[in-house]
């Protein structure tokens, strides 16, 4: 599997997504710059990576969904190629309109930085394969603007359509439905704003990340 | 405001900061008045921020030395050899007088300020710590305070991407005037990328480069410098607004600089800005130099030479290149789309001149500005330390004292502060605030560098000899508990008024109690910073000489944390217990007294006591340590029964008063956890070294029980210790303490 992290100005979850892939697949992973046009030739897998990009001074993720490089990747999308959004990277996609509702501030209106049970709720994904359905996973949160919201016709039709992939257990931001991860239509666009990319050592995160990327490898190699 | 005509009347001196003999010195050194610019550029260089002129003889005892000292105190911060190329970077320093005035953008624009002093000096920050001192809960402001003091930390630390990983927080009337926010960085870099401030050479270009200069943070310096009064919150305007976002492409883009051979010295633009930036490099290379002010990016217009050169605008760095890279540097910040300008040279002159729409507005002699500052060795007064065994109630009844304590705001549980800040992004956090020690590895090693910031404010006022040793012997303490090695400390001296004797003999006091610690521990001083006239309308705070400390693990798999981790392992007891109560959090909480003697210290004991506890930590033979401090033995107890989710039944050793034996605060020891086999050999070995040591008792079950007959569950506990920072910071009322 070839994967691309994108970085735009002040991502801060860049390295931390490359190190994950890297120790996962053993690959060097392609670091791509907001101002690209291109994506690297033969990329499977795009990770918008966690952060505060532009400084999230306007509309958490609005800027960033201008750069140059979007265009690559809604057209890799548009291919079925598989898109990996965390937390930041899941406000630029619900800006792109790659997936449906928005981030709005916390209801706490803290930032939040913990480690947070979920229930994985679909399997049926790339991404999700190599957990079991109802599994409960940790992955840590750190965000101030990661309570989903979305009408409710869009809820219903997510839920539906078995597209709300992660649940949080006991909701820390006010999410609609403790929605903790949504995928797209075409089931190859995840975005979550709880960080795998933090749960792939048991030193630091726990471990419980290292199935989405190992799922993500089989799919895709 | 007009320049270099202006007057200079004695009105205008005082409202500088300086007093008349000063004004004098510098029409000496000068052979002539000074110009409004010059004025303001002395009176910046020569604040007690800049030029530490009340401390410098004093802090010039402390030892600075050691075989893996790469840069002691003098740099941006200090630098010591981890090993394998590896150098960590560290540096604490104070923002309290702006985080008072302005809370969020106080806190913030410190945390940017001491990251930038990490990063100057070629080091990627990984690790922010941050010791905190507010007011007491009741008063009406300290809520407000708590609360944009937190924000401001997490809005900038977070968007950084660097973790904030620990740090402490006390509340004492004392601070109700003057809050401390003092923030520290740590960061990693190879020992043959260091960059320092020494712009050798004459005819590099200076370059310019991050935020564009405003007119925030005029005189910035010089607030720092000064008591409070009432109408303080009139100072608003000198508190400077940070911007995060530009920190962090300042950061990126000034290691990209860095991965270059271009550059020959750099130096961020902090306190007094420009000027003590461009003043400072001079002065370390032994140069001169010259500025073009037309050529700064400024985000106003009609600015003048005196704004410029005074701003204290966030996100700036000054740098000197080698001659022709000018092009190369451009490059870097045009793709992280910040500004950029070359804005002066330097000479062989010796002078420090800067030139603004064709005229010289400042010329003086570098010197003038560093070694020539005044340096004053002000009068101080030693007080006899405070004495005596306070009285207290010892049939009181220990459990429901320990409930009490678990709750006390200097004691409860951090949570609701560190949860706003992202600790884990880095990827490396092994141990997350709520321990002894941070600990953070170092990237793609099997090497953790431990990271605490200690000191007890009610010890170093009831005797600041031992109160400042004390603090050193506390965070070596707490580097220990975690399995490493401590290496080096920074010290962020917080006092009242040094014009004061009995406040000048505080410092004194202090500092000689941490050169004595520091040399006594092998761990010494390689950077610091001072912030005095913490007082409002002649009020002083409690004498609060933070120090931040760093150590080493070779091999962070071996590493010991506080929970308690197995049923049936037997809890130790190392070290002397006395039952000291003196200045102790049980006789403040409990009795409502601050009386008494602090703790001794036995500097010997400590070490000997240290030593063996690492020793074992290092062999991978124990995995559960939790230094004693405030609140005791019984307190470090619930504390690792809270953190393991398990129990303890444990029983009264040495000495027969219950109170004194449970909440005294004895100093140099720890407690232990280890299964009955490692436990039976740890006991003999400690015997045979002559080291004080003690069975307690068991882990296991959910209760802390107390010589098998009373016992209190951990969920009250929890409640008690979890429950006490949310209420307050939701508004519950708190009672006024007397």
């Amino acid at each position: 599997m070839k994967a691309a992290v994108i970085v735009f100005p002040a991502s801060n979850c860049d390295r931390d997504a490359a190190t994950a892939l890297e120790a996962m697949t053993g690959k060097k992973t392609a670091m791509v710059w907001h101002q690209d046009n291109e994506l690297p030739a033969g990329t499977d897998l795009v990770v918008l990576p966690g952060g505060f990009s532009y400084g999230d001074y306007l509309r958490c993720g609005a800027m960033a969904n201008q750069s140059s490089i979007m265009a690559a990747i809604k057209a890799h999308a548009e291919k079925g190629g598989a898109v990996l959004g965390i937390c930041n990277g899941f406000q630029v996609l619900t800006e792109s309109g790659l997936l449906p509702g928005a981030l709005m501030r916390n209801a706490g209106l803290k930032f939040i930085c913990k480690p947070v049970a979920l229930e994985v709720t679909e399997t049926q994904s790339a991404f999700t394969r190599n957990y079991a359905a109802g599994q409960a996973v940790t992955f840590p949160v750190a965000h101030g603007e990661g309570n989903y919201v979305a009408d409710d016709a869009t809820l219903d039709r997510l839920e539906g359509e078995g597209r709300v992939m992660f649940r949080y257990q006991n909701n820390p931001n006010g999410s609609a439905r403790d929605i903790a991860g949504i995928l797209n239509e075409k089931r190859n666009v995840l975005g979550l704003m709880p960080h795998p990319e933090r749960a792939v050592d048991p030193a630091t995160g726990g471990s419980d990340g290292r199935a989405m990327f190992q799922g993500l490898i089989e799919a895709l190699s | 405001m007009t320049e270099i005509s202006t007057d200079i009347t004695p009105a205008i001196v005082a409202e500088h900061g300086l007093i008349p003999e000063e004004y004098q010195r510098i029409n000496t050194l000068l052979g002539r008045a000074p110009n409004m610019v010059e004025l303001g550029v002395f009176s910046v260089m020569w604040s007690e921020h800049c030029s530490y002129k009340s401390t410098r003889v004093h802090l010039k005892t402390l030892p600075t030395k050691a075989a893996w000292v790469i840069q002691g105190p003098g740099e941006n911060a200090g630098v010591i050899d981890i090993g394998d190329g590896d150098a960590c970077i560290f540096k604490m320093e104070s923002h309290n007088h702006p985080s008072f005035i302005e809370p969020y953008q106080g806190a913030a624009t410190g945390v940017g300020g001491i990251m930038r002093d990490v990063f100057t000096m070629g080091a990627r920050p990984i690790a922010m710590m941050n010791a905190l001192r507010f007011g007491e809960p009741s008063h009406p402001k300290t809520r407000h305070l708590v609360s944009g003091v937190v924000s401001g930390i997490g809005g900038y630390g977070n968007c950084m991407g660097v973790p904030t990983v620990g740090g402490e927080v006390n509340f004492h009337k004392s601070f109700n005037g003057n809050n401390l926010v003092n923030a520290m960085c740590v960061g990693l870099a190879r020992t043959d990328k260091i960059f320092l401030s020494a712009a050798k050479g004459a005819g590099n270009p200076v370059v310019y480069f991050g935020s564009k200069t405003g007119r925030d943070g005029i005189h910035g310096a010089t607030m720092a410098s000064a008591q409070f009064d009432d109408a303080s919150e009139e100072k608003r305007p000198t508190v400077q607004v940070g911007d995060p976002f530009a920190e962090k492409l300042l950061l990126e883009a000034t290691l990209e600089l860095m991965a270059t051979d271009a550059i020959v010295a750099i130096q961020d633009m902090g306190a007094a800005g420009l000027t003590s930036s461009s003043a400072e490099m001079a002065d370390k290379g032994g140069s001169g130099i010259e500025l073009d002010l037309d050529k700064v990016p400024q985000r106003e217009t009609h600015m003048t030479a005196y704004e410029m050169l005074l701003s204290e605008s966030q996100e700036r760095m000054l740098a000197v290149l080698k001659p022709g890279r000018e092009a190369e540097a451009e490059k870097i910040f045009k793709k992280w789309e910040l500004d950029f300008a070359v804005i002066g040279v330097t000479t062989d002159t010796h002078r420090f001149i800067a030139r603004h729409q064709g005229k010289v507005v400042a010329d003086i002699p570098v010197t003038a500005l560093s070694d020539e500052a005044p340096i004053y060795s002000r009068p101080f007064e030693k007080r006899a330390p405070m004495s005596g065994t306070p009285a207290y109630d010892k049939a009181r009844p220990v459990l429901a004292s320990l409930e009490k304590l678990m709750a006390a705001p200097d004691m409860a549980s951090r949570r609701w502060i560190w949860e706003q800040y992202d600790n884990s992004v880095m990827n490396d956090t092994l141990q997350h605030p709520g321990g002894d020690a941070a600990v953070v590895r170092v990237h793609g090693s099997k090497k953790a560098l431990a990271i605490t910031t200690d000191v007890t404010p009610r010890y170093v006022k009831a005797d600041p000899v031992t109160g400042g040793a004390q603090a050193v012997a506390e965070a070596w303490r707490n580097l220990t508990a975690v399995g490493a090695t401590p290496l080096a400390v920074t010290d962020n001296l917080n006092f009242g008024n040094p014009q004061k004797p009995e406040i000048m003999g505080q410092i004194v006091g202090a500092i000689e109690g941490i050169g004595a610690a520091c040399r006594a521990l092998d761990f010494p001083v390689i950077g610091g910073n001072c912030s005095l006239y913490n007082e409002t309308n002649g009020e002083g705070i409690l004498p609060t000489p933070a120090i931040g400390g760093v150590g080493l693990l070779k091999d962070h798999a071996r590493m010991a944390t506080i929970g308690f981790k197995r049923e049936e392992d037997v809890v130790i007891l190392i070290g002397e217990t006395k039952g000291h109560l003196g200045q102790s959090i049980y006789l403040r909480e409990i009795e409502g007294r601050e009386e008494g003697a602090c703790p001794p210290l036995d500097l010997a004991a400590e070490k000997k006591h240290g030593d063996f506890v690492r020793g074992l930590i290092e062999a991978g033979r124990l995995d559960t340590v939790h230094d004693l401090s405030d609140g005791g033995l019984l307190v470090a107890i619930a504390e690792m029964a809270l953190k393991g989710g398990m129990g303890a039944s444990v029983g009264q050793a040495a000495i027969a008063d219950a109170v004194g034996f449970w909440f005294g605060e004895d100093q140099g020891r720890y407690l232990l956890a280890a299964p009955f086999a490692e436990a039976e050999k740890i006991v003999a070995e400690a015997r045979a070294a002559y080291i004080p040591v003690a069975e307690l008792g068991r882990t296991g079950g959910d209760a802390i029980t107390l010589n098998d007959k009373d016992s209190m569950a951990l969920k009250t506990l929890s409640a008690a210790h979890e429950g006490w920072f949310p209420r307050f910071m939701s508004g519950e009322e708190i009672p006024v303490r007397n």
